[in-house]
């Protein structure tokens, strides 16, 4: 029965990857983006991957498709209908695909138990070993807070580039003495949609509230640090969408924002140091306590905290500065 | 065992060349992006599907459970999600400049008033 | 009890989901905009409300009940206001509803009844 879910999933996926190809206005593909993502997500259920699954939908279905909304509100939606340059990249296209069909070939079944990737001795002593050592019961936040710890901080230091990298692209410029160097447009306000506000202003607490079980309750169940973020993030949104930017920006600063950047790297990296310091390793979290089960817990504990704290900030920023930027390419073409 | 076999990687190759060629032959650059988190999403999708075990069960320890699906890639797939979005937002907020610098985000024209050569 | 229960939940899912394809006839036979968003909000109303529900069954009153019930709530409050916003918008953006060609108008109505 499960493997009917399966080929349906699948077969919507091969249906709205091939209208995204067709496709010639932008705004339906954006939506198609947010539709691949959503079924993605129910595919990584199915496919036993819930974190996986909570982590895809709140960042593929539901940022990525507001940041390419948000673009192609200042570049426009049509595309021009293109002329013969389609040949050499279907060739491209369908020689590797070709070559990845091939590939294929040699690869165990789907399913399969007794495939290299299940029967390898790592995969049984992380499935046999965590729930015990670390008292955390899911596998996946053990695996990737502790035994794959520095993996998780990479990432983590990825964020934390991603939202520098478009501060600095698309920033607020400051002239020195702090007052704003470019005119602002026409605010966010959802002014005229009392039904939306009234809805949005009861969402809003619950959005964060769930966030907030999110990240604490990604010991037991699904979640962690990174769907915290992003579902915090977009309960922040939520309130810029309907009150304005203006609002949102007295009510988390972007000089808030921007040290609470740091600040989530900073406790990471900071409980490794304290590792060290206690005499182990870095990011050894055994050290933090007397007993290795609970300091496993308390190190994982606090590194959800700071990768949350860290990806709320990065991506209430990414979206702050875009609505900022395009606020302030519609006070040009006012000016224009 | 399960019936589908390599049915499941062959769809998910078909999805990854929809957003390949999209990549390759999309004029606008927003496009292109889309197409990349296309083929992102599917290379997560096909990850994630060389994991699961036929009858097995979350990877969350819970009692009475003896068979469980593979932990490890769930975890590289969660960051590479994650690494996956940050990319996207850079690459739009390069966009959002390209078109305030050259005025469109049609490759052609961008070529024309900025050549390489 | 079990059975008709079990019963019971397999009759709502069939339900859900056979709203859920009615709905997706309607969204790509309906003529007009307005009538589109009718056929979407319907599922987003009925059609969740009966697999919910068909789905609560089959939890009973436990956590995952609880969740059902909850995510019902969100579900009705948030679909109901996003087709609102979507409907007001695109009447403010100047969309005007579907006319059948041919059909006579309230004032030929009017000089054409017997008052």
């Amino acid at each position: 029965m499960v493997q009917f879910l399966d080929v349906i999933l699948l077969t919507f996926l091969a249906v709205v990857a091939f209208a995204a190809v067709r496709m010639r206005d932008l705004f339906g593909i954006a939506m198609l983006l947010g539709v691949f993502s959503f079924l993605s997500a129910s595919l990584f259920v199915v496919l036993d991957a819930a974190d996986v699954a909570m982590t895809e939908a709140a960042v593929g279905a539901g940022v990525s498709t507001i940041l390419v909304l948000s673009t192609l509100a200042a570049t426009g939606k049509t595309v021009r209908p293109r002329s013969g340059r389609w040949k050499l990249p279907l060739f491209v296209t369908v020689m590797v695909g070709a070559a990845l069909a091939y590939g294929t070939l040699d690869m165990p079944r789907y399913g399969d138990p007794s495939a290299p990737i299940q029967v390898h001795p790592i995969a049984k002593h992380y499935i046999e070993v965590s729930p015990q050592e670390s008292g955390i019961p899911n596998m996946v936040t053990t695996l990737l807070a502790f035994y794959r710890g520095f993996d998780t901080l990479g990432e983590t230091g990825v964020v934390f580039t991603a939202g520098i990298g478009v501060l600095a692209l698309i920033g607020r410029r400051r002239r020195q003495d702090g007052t704003a160097a470019e005119a602002l447009g026409p605010d966010v306000v959802a002014e005229r949609h009392i039904i939306v506000r009234v809805v949005g202003k009861m969402m809003i607490p619950l959005v964060l509230l769930f966030a907030c079980y999110v990240q604490a309750h990604g010991d037991y169940g699904p979640g962690g640090g990174f769907q915290a973020g992003v579902i915090f993030a977009s309960g922040l949104m939520i309130y810029m969408l309907l009150f304005g930017i203006d609002a949102a920006e007295r009510l988390v600063p972007p000089s808030v924002l921007q040290r609470l950047i740091a600040l989530g790297l900073l406790i990471y990296g900071g409980i490794g140091v304290v590792n060290i310091l206690q005499g182990g390793h870095f990011l050894d979290y055994r050290t933090l306590s007397s007993d290795a089960a609970h300091g496993i817990h308390y190190g994982v504990l606090g590194i959800e905290l700071g990768v949350g704290i860290t990806v709320t900030a990065v991506i209430t920023t990414i979206i702050f500065t875009f609505t900022g930027y395009l606020r302030r390419g519609s006070a040009t073409q006012q000016e224009a | 065992m399960s019936a589908l076999g390599l049915y499941n990687y062959w769809i998910f190759i078909f999805l990854m060349m929809c957003g390949f060629y999209l990549l390759l032959s999309a004029r606008n650059l927003v496009k292109k992006i889309v197409g990349l988190n296309l083929f992102q999403t599917s290379v997560f999708v096909f990850y994630i599907s060389t994991g699961k075990v036929t009858g097995g069960a979350v990877p969350i320890f819970t009692e009475g459970v003896a068979v469980y699906s593979n932990p490890l890639p769930h975890v590289l797939i969660l960051t590479a999600i994650v690494v996956g979005v940050a990319g996207t937002a850079l690459g739009l907020a390069l966009t959002l400049r390209i078109k305030d610098t050259y005025g469109t985000v049609e490759e052609d024209e961008i070529d024309a008033k900025d050549p390489l050569t | 009890m079990d059975m008709a229960l079990d019963v019971l939940s397999w009759i709502l899912l069939a339900l859900g989901g056979a709203v859920a394809v009615l709905s997706g006839v309607g969204l790509l036979r309906f003529p007009d905009v307005y009538s589109r968003m009718h056929a979407a909000s319907m599922l987003e109303s009925l059609g969740a409300f009966c697999v919910l529900l068909g789905l609560f069954l089959q939890a009973g009153f436990t956590v995952v009940g609880a969740k059902l019930a909850i995510l019902y709530v969100f579900l009705l409050l948030t679909a109901a206001t996003a087709g609102h916003a979507l409907a007001k918008s695109t009447y403010e953006a100047g969309v005007k509803p579907y006319e059948r060609p041919g059909r006579r108008t309230d004032s030929q109505l009017g000089e054409g009844s017997n008052g």
